[in-house]
């Protein structure tokens, strides 16, 4: 099934999540720039191994969370002031008192909508097909598996010396990614 | 609570053991007792919609709710089917927060309760309505001929938007954790519809470490937001009862009071689940009497919280002078129903305090029947504040009696069966373990506890 | 028009049907209760429905007859306006006069007729009832002879030969039985059958009859008199056993002259004072200042020394004793201001007794006046029916024309009555209901509802009034009058012609005509009422009637005392669903009758609320519930009349157990000699209120007259003062109409017309006894009573309570859809169609005003079932809540009329809320609060006014005046 196509990466898996890390910091020190881990669980220092900044998640979540709190504060203040005004048990038509619990309430639900959102679309999820699916090596990532993967885009990127690379760094087996012909 | 304890994984297994033993579960035939406990769960959930049926047909009149009592065990029901969600998020948020390692083996099963609560817990506001097929009528829309917007100063409506968002954040926070053990299942799947079904719920994780940087972000913040959510909800239960008129409800107490409750009934809850299924599956290894130590002193403190919050009631009402108000206590204490104060002050004050021993933390039966002691508990003290407050209120010549019917009785129990048959269904078709936390705690690496925020 | 033939006639179809009697059997099994569950309850209603459907054919057609609407303006119908008629109900042989509105010619609400002495505007709970034994699908709808089918033809046929001179010759063996008959026009009619039949007789007879006042008027005064009482004249008033402002029939106008002298607005004003002396504790004791606990044997005795100690009567003066001297102490110190009066269940010495002491203290002719009793040969009912029953046994009466009334059940059970008419070879009979004096007859004829036929009647001091039809006969009844004619041969026929030509004649040719129109308009004839006698009490004639038959002396063991049944009366009523859902004013108790004890007694004896008991005189027993009535006297059980119906519509039928089979000729009020036997067996008394203490709560407020001269503010001090504050500012009422209504817990005596007038007004539904049972009773305004004091002698004060319309109403707050809202006048408004019904509101109202539909209870009525309905008022569906909106509807239907003239303001007074126009004790008073001029503005602010539970800052638009009691300081 493996059709003939252009090369992805190369790449080796590991045992330990150790090993996995000497050989992405070894690699860096190479000067290979495009990289990826995948690892069955997060695992410590990666993202500096590999260079990759803190997720910018945070701030769509504020970000969402104040629109949340907005757009409920508005709903109240609208539909029982504005557009259907009615006496009820001698209370104003809008206090801030009775809006607190909904106001919290839609501020969290968008927030989380947003965190969620947020991670699948960064991470470019769902996304259903994906070279590195086609290779053996990777169905043990979610295993236990340990796998450092040379993109072909990296400048410095040959298939056969970065599998020699990695077998030299201790990876138990290597092999060429290719990217499936669709 | 200590957190790396080799307590929490017995055995050292190797990260592929985890795996097989959390996945083979989903993957193997269920055992027997499996289909005798669905079978009956089924039934049970079966007869629910014929009592709901009944319900929608004849009028709410098929309940025993009358005047005075206009709320008896719908309401009682409801607040009790919450307050066993809280247990789950509790775990999964709060001791997230807390870098609570120990949650790792069984906040998976309690998410999942805390979803399967929650939907128990929506039928009954639900139902107990005259008209429910009237009922969308809550939602903030323009609705009705009337084109009317719905009252937003009515706790009622609070508990629309609390439970809604709840039930909504919940079922997030719960899939988001699913995402790497569906991946899992997906590479193991041995079956072209097993790896397709899989294949699609895990939306394509690759546990690139790209992925794991967001994952963990949005894992931390679903966290920080569940938690306050978390206390929220109770809270704004709560407020149905205290911010109305009625004495034994007007209580500024309710809130935390609700909260401890809730986090109490949820965790007996959890225990009794968890009890059973590391017998059933032989996961005595992932869930260890650590874990089972740790949720037994939760439930001693949480009880012990309650049992503060009753004695306060009391000593509020008479030190209020609210003749009114004390009525209320001294009825509660000595009146028609003092029967339900006695039983809930029993399952809720006294029989926790079994956990101050050790020996009573590791006897696993003794676990269980005290577990099972206090939701019954936790059930009453929800029946004791609604109905003994509501059937003696302001005026004597009003004053009523609540007795269920059958129906009361069988809409209950059959809501029992809907919560056991989603759990069934979940243990069958979803890792009952976090997999990946597990083993972030198994190979020391890691864990999300430790996601630099 | 059209589909209603259609639907009478498959109705008939139907009905013939064996099938459908069939299933009727099934559905309604002899001698289980009716309504007994939901199922049976709601499968009557959809049959109650279905056989209402006849009511369809012509309920669109208004009578033949020119009857004359009495509100002002034309006589022109217009769809959808409803019109007043004046006409007139008869109880006890005594006339009512009443408006009814009437909505495209069909009867929908009763009111009191203002112009009628014995009204005076308002209405008893019985007369609201009224309407929906009108529609009821139960009453007899078909002519049977020997239980067969026939027709009105044939009994004319039938009469003309069978009372054919050449057959019956002069009567002597035809005996006529009617109820007590006030109607000019019959007794015309009447006279007319006697001469007819020279040997004939006529008997009247009534189970609750005024016997023994005539017989004590007849001791008194030498000649048969009728008595009438001034309440608003008297000062002191002192009820030998007389429960007169409750379960009397004349209790209607009575309430209003007592209330009248009940209400101090200042503390300067005087106030009447109520002494009650009765064994069962009434709505009397009650409202009365002392209350003096007594079996009914005692009174006499209590009676005779008080006459003693006034000097009224020779004999030595009676042992001290503090109430007694207290009280002769009162009455000397208000000669001619004070009232003395007997009960129908007294014997007739007591009676004569209590008109000697009228004389004495000098009321004669101010607080009570009398009046020849209308026909000379007025004799005591039960004497006439005894020598019925005699002719009966002896087989000398070959034919018994029974005219309304049901004698087989109410007659004393010795004369085993129903076995007796059997005697008779031809039984006639004209009633109602297919009831217990049906059975057997050889013809059984549909009587006319007094709704839909014409006739007329007298109050007690003899003002006419006539009785217009507002409605054909739903079922082709008719009335005594019209069955006598036909029977004597009476020149005119239908009732029309017999009422109307009898009262031309009676006029000058020219006025006539205008005297007619005029009394149709008014409801009353214009100077009919009696003249007044001034006969003189002769003392020697009561005592020698005293030594004649001396009192028995107070026996051992148990006193039975009958009581008419409050909502079935004499069994008249027990049919009726609205009455026998209304509560018991005193017990609370709901589709039942109970045989009341005292707390001492029912401890003596072992006995406790609900436990069934053998209650036996000889051979006469009934198996009776048990209700611990507080304040009832010891070692006497009281037991209602009325219940326990075998042959009954499906309502009545064996509610409660039959206390006529314990009423025998000797002891038709009280006896002594009652054998009470525990069966270990227990029932359900369907209570609607349980607990009878006001805990000290500060609901209703109440002082002495002295305290409230001593302190005209004692309802601001006695409250805790609290100043409510709110975070916010509160919405201002200050602009427009702002509603409001004031109750007078002082005038109040707790009759329950307010009850069924609201029940009548606003569509609301009965729900049966096991829905009572469950708590789920639909009343909008209910009567709550607390008893004070100690269980063996407590004072007991009785508290409307309807939703008090509060401006922070807590219902309103907790509604998630906003269905409960307030309305710029100040209205807490509920949008049914907006309801989902989460019961939050109920829940949040510390009133408990709110009712809740837990089940369809209107299911299955057809669209002629809703006949009674009032079409100005929603019908709420199941799972709806509902509550009094203060008439909403009568208030809209003003203001139109108002905005129509061009006005702006609405005058104080003219909005009427049901329950205030049906109050006989004015206790209820409705209007604009924002008008500083209308009543309810200024008893707002009385000294005595006070909002219920205000403390919890509700700010209630309804308030209440603190009850004002005036007891003797001497009692004190």
């Amino acid at each position: 099934m493996n059709g003939p196509g252009r090369i992805h990466g190369a790449a080796g898996q590991f045992d330990s999540p150790e090993s996995l890390l000497a050989a992405a910091r070894a690699l860096a020190g190479d000067g290979y720039t495009r990289m990826d881990a995948f690892t069955p669980f997060p695992v410590h220092g990666l993202d500096k191994a590999l260079g990759l900044s803190r997720s910018p998640l945070g701030y769509v979540v504020f970000g969402a969370g104040l629109a949340g709190a907005a757009l409920a504060l508005l709903l109240q203040w609208w539909t029982g002031a504005v557009d259907y005004p009615l006496v009820i048990g001698g209370k104003p038509l809008f206090a801030f008192e009775f809006s607190i619990p909904i106001t919290f309430e839609l501020t969290v639900l968008l927030a989380s909508f947003a965190a969620v959102g947020g991670m699948l679309a960064a991470n470019g999820l769902p996304r259903l097909s994906h070279p590195v699916f086609s290779s053996e090596l990777f169905r043990r990532v979610t295993d236990d598996g340990f796998v450092l993967l040379i993109e072909s885009r990296d400048p410095k990127f040959d298939a056969a010396a970065c599998r020699e690379r990695l077998a030299s760094l201790g990876a138990v087996r290597t092999e060429v990614v290719e990217e499936r012909a669709a | 609570m200590s957190g790396i304890n080799g307590a929490l994984i017995l055995g050292k297994p190797a990260l592929g053991d985890i795996t097989a033993a959390v996945s083979g579960i989903v993957e193997r035939k269920p055992p027997r007792a499996w289909y005798v406990a669905f079978g009956i769960s089924a039934a049970l959930t079966l007869v629910l919609g014929a009592m709901l049926a009944h319900l929608v047909t004849t009028g709410v009149g098929v309940w025993g709710n009358n005047q005075p009592v206009g709320w008896a065990w719908d309401i009682t029901n409801f607040v009790f089917w919450i307050g066993i969600g809280h247990a789950g998020t509790l775990i999964s948020a709060i001791l997230f927060l807390l870098r609570q390692r120990w949650r790792t083996s069984i906040n998976r099963a309690a998410e999942a309760m805390t979803l399967f609560a929650v939907m128990c817990a929506g039928i009954f506001p639900l139902f107990h309505v005259g008209r429910p097929w009237r009922a969308y009528w809550l939602l903030p829309f323009p609705n009705a001929d009337l084109a009317m917007w719905p009252n937003f100063r009515s706790p009622l409506l609070w508990d629309v938007f609390a439970v809604s968002t709840y039930a909504t954040v919940s079922a997030l926070f719960w899939y988001v954790g699913l995402i790497p053990d569906l991946a899992t299942l997906r590479d193991r799947a041995s079956t072209r519809i097993r790896q397709v079904v899989y294949g699609v719920l895990s939306l394509g994780w690759r546990g690139s470490a790209r992925h794991w940087r967001h994952y963990e972000m949005a894992y931390l913040l679903l966290a920080g937001l569940s938690t306050p959510l978390v206390i929220s909800v109770h809270s704004i239960v709560s407020f149905d009862f205290a911010v109305s008129v009625i004495p034994g409800w007007h209580t500024t107490i309710f809130p935390p009071y609700f909260v401890a409750g809730a986090i109490f009934s949820g965790f007996a809850m959890v225990v009794t689940l968890m009890i059973l299924a590391r017998r059933v599956y032989r996961l005595e290894n992932l869930v260890t009497m650590k874990h089972l130590d740790n949720m037994c002193k939760v439930m001693l403190a949480t009880g012990m919280i309650v049992g503060y919050a009753y004695a306060v009631e009391f000593f509020t009402a008479f030190f209020s002078g609210n003749p009114y108000e004390r009525f209320v206590f001294v009825n509660r204490a000595v009146g028609p129903y003092a029967w339900a104060v006695w039983i809930m002050f029993t399952c809720n004050v006294i029989v926790p305090q079994v956990f101050w021993l050790k020996r009573a933390r590791n006897c696993i039966p003794l676990m269980f029947v005290v577990s099972i002691l206090i939701n019954v508990g936790m059930w009453f003290e929800r029946f004791v504040i609604i109905v003994t407050s509501l059937h003696r209120d302001y005026l004597p010549s009003s004053w009523g009696y609540f007795r269920p019917t059958p129906v009361d009785i069988l809409t209950f129990a059959g809501s029992i069966g809907l919560f056991l048959t989603l759990f069934l269904l979940f243990v069958r078709f979803l890792p009952m373990i976090a997999m990946a936390e597990v083993k972030g705690v198994v190979a020391g690496g890691k864990t999300h506890g430790e996601a630099k925020a | 028009m059209k589909t209603g033939r259609q639907y009478w006639r498959s109705l008939e179809q139907l009905a013939g049907t064996p099938r459908f009697q069939e299933w009727l059997r099934r559905e309604f099994p002899q001698g289980a209760p009716e309504l007994a569950g939901q199922g049976s309850r709601r499968r009557m209603l959809r049959l109650m429905a279905a056989s209402l459907g006849l009511a369809g054919l012509t309920a669109c057609r208004r009578p033949v007859e020119n009857i004359l609407p009495s509100s002002r303006g034309s006589e022109a119908i217009v769809p959808g306006v409803p019109n007043w008629y004046a006409t007139s109900m008869t109880v006890g042989g005594l006339s009512f006069g009443l408006l009814v509105e009437s909505h495209d010619g069909r009867p929908t609400k009763i009111e009191g007729n203002p112009r009628h002495p014995s009204s005076l505007g308002a209405t008893t709970a019985h007369a609201q009832a009224a309407v929906l034994s009108l529609y009821d699908p139960d009453r007899s709808t078909r002519v049977l002879r020997q239980g067969r089918a026939a027709s009105w033809d044939g009994f004319e046929a039938f009469a003309a030969q069978h009372f054919a001179a050449a057959r019956v010759g002069d009567g002597a063996r035809i005996r006529f039985l009617s109820e007590t008959a006030c109607s000019p026009s019959l007794e015309a009619v009447r006279r007319h059958a006697l001469t007819r039949f020279p040997g004939a007789r006529w008997i009247e007879y009534e189970p609750l009859n005024q016997d023994q006042a005539l017989a004590g008027s007849e001791i008194a005064y030498g000649a048969p008199h009728v008595v009438r009482f001034h309440f608003d004249k008297a000062d002191m008033v002192v009820s030998l056993d007389h429960d007169f402002l409750g379960l009397d029939a004349l209790s209607l106008g009575w309430i209003r002259q007592f209330s009248r002298r009940r209400t101090a607005d200042s503390p300067r004003e005087p106030m009447n004072r109520l002494y009650a002396v009765e064994s069962r504790f009434s709505m009397t004791g009650a409202a009365a200042d002392h209350r003096l606990r007594l079996r009914p044997s005692e009174v006499r005795r209590f009676g005779e020394d008080l006459a003693r100690a006034l000097g009224a009567l020779e004999g030595p003066a009676p042992s001290p004793n503090r109430f007694l001297d207290a009280l002769a102490r009162d009455l000397k110190a208000s000669r001619g201001r004070s009232l003395v009066l007997a009960g129908p269940r007294q014997p007739a010495e007591v009676h004569a007794l209590a008109h000697l002491l009228n004389q004495a203290l000098g009321n004669t002719g101010v607080t009570v006046t009398c009046s020849r009793a209308p026909r000379d040969d007025a004799r005591l009912q039960i004497r006439s029916l005894q020598s019925l029953a005699a002719e009966l046994a002896a087989g000398q009466v070959e034919t018994l024309v029974v005219l309304g009334g049901n004698p087989a059940f109410t007659a004393p059970a010795d004369m085993g009555f129903q076995g007796l008419m059997r005697k008779a070879r031809y039984n006639v009979r004209l009633g109602l209901e297919e009831d217990e004096t049906s059975a057997g007859a050889e013809w059984h004829l549909p009587e006319a509802h007094f709704l839909e036929s014409w006739g007329d009647g007298r109050a007690l001091d003899g003002t006419a009034s006539i009785q217009q039809p507002l409605i054909e006969p739903l079922y082709g009844g008719r009335t005594v009058a019209e069955v006598v004619a036909v029977i004597s041969g009476y020149k005119d026929r239908r009732a029309y012609d017999i009422v109307r030509n009898h009262w031309l004649a009676g006029w000058p040719v020219r006025d006539a005509e205008k005297n007619w129109r005029r009394a149709l308009h008014d409801g009353v004839v214009s100077g009919s009422s009696f003249p007044e006698a001034r006969p003189a009490a002769d003392a020697s004639r009561v005592a020698a009637a005293l030594q004649s038959n001396p009192a028995s002396p107070v026996a051992e063991g148990l006193e039975i005392a009958f009581t008419p049944g409050w909502a079935t009366w004499d069994g008249r009523y027990a049919n009726n669903g609205w009455l026998q859902e209304a509560p018991d004013p005193m017990t609370r108790l709901t589709w039942d009758n109970a045989a009341l004890v005292s707390p001492a007694t029912a401890s003596r004896l072992g006995l406790a609320t609900g436990d069934l008991v053998r209650l036996s005189r000889g051979r006469h027993e009934v198996a009776a519930p048990v209700l611990v009535q507080p304040g009832h006297a010891d070692d006497c059980v009281s037991v209602p009349l009325g219940y326990g119906r075998a042959m009954c519509g499906r309502v009545g039928r064996n509610v409660g157990f039959n206390a006529f089979l314990l009423r025998t000729t000797d002891a038709l009020w009280s006896a002594a000699g009652l054998e009470l036997r525990r069966t270990g067996r227990t029932a359900r008394l369907a209570l609607t209120q349980n607990h009878h203490n006001m805990e000290g709560r500060p609901l209703i407020l109440a002082a002495t007259l002295e305290e409230y001269r001593k302190d005209p503010k004692f309802v601001a001090h006695s409250k805790p003062h609290l100043e409510p504050f709110s975070l916010h500012k509160e919405p201002s009422y200050d602009r427009g109409n702002q509603w409001g209504m004031a109750i007078d817990l002082s005038a109040c005596v707790g009759c329950n017309a307010c009850v069924l007038a609201c029940q009548a007004e606003n569509n609301i539904p009965i729900v049966g006894k096991q829905q009572v049972l469950r708590g789920r009773q639909m009343h909008w305004i209910r009567v709550d009573r607390y008893y004070q004091g100690s269980p063996e002698d407590p004072g007991a004060a009785v508290q409307p309570v309807t939703c008090q319309q509060c401006e922070n109403a807590p219902c309103e707050n907790v509604c998630p859809v906003a269905a409960t809202t307030h309305s710029p006048e100040g209205l807490n408004d509920m949008a049914y169609n907006r309801c989902v019904g989460t019961r939050y509101c109920s829940n949040n109202c510390p009133y408990k005003v709110r009712r809740f539909n837990f089940l369809d209870f209107h299911k299955g009525l057809s669209e002629a079932g809703k006949m009674v309905f009032n079409p100005d008022v929603t019908v709420r569906m199941r799972g709806v809540m509902e509550k009094c909106t203060y008439c909403v509807q009568r208030i809209e239907e003003k203001k139109i009329k108002a905005r129509r003239e061009g006005r702006r303001a609405i005058g104080d007074g003219e909005i009427q809320t049901a329950c205030q126009q049906a109050c006989p004790a004015g206790a209820i008073v409705f209007g604009d609060i924002n008008d500083p001029a209308s009543r309810v503005a200024g008893l707002r602010n009385h000294n005595r006014g006070y909002g219920l539970l205000e403390e919890l800052n509700t700010k209630p638009r309804t308030t209440y005046l603190a009850r004002l009691r005036n007891p003797n300081p001497e009692l004190a």
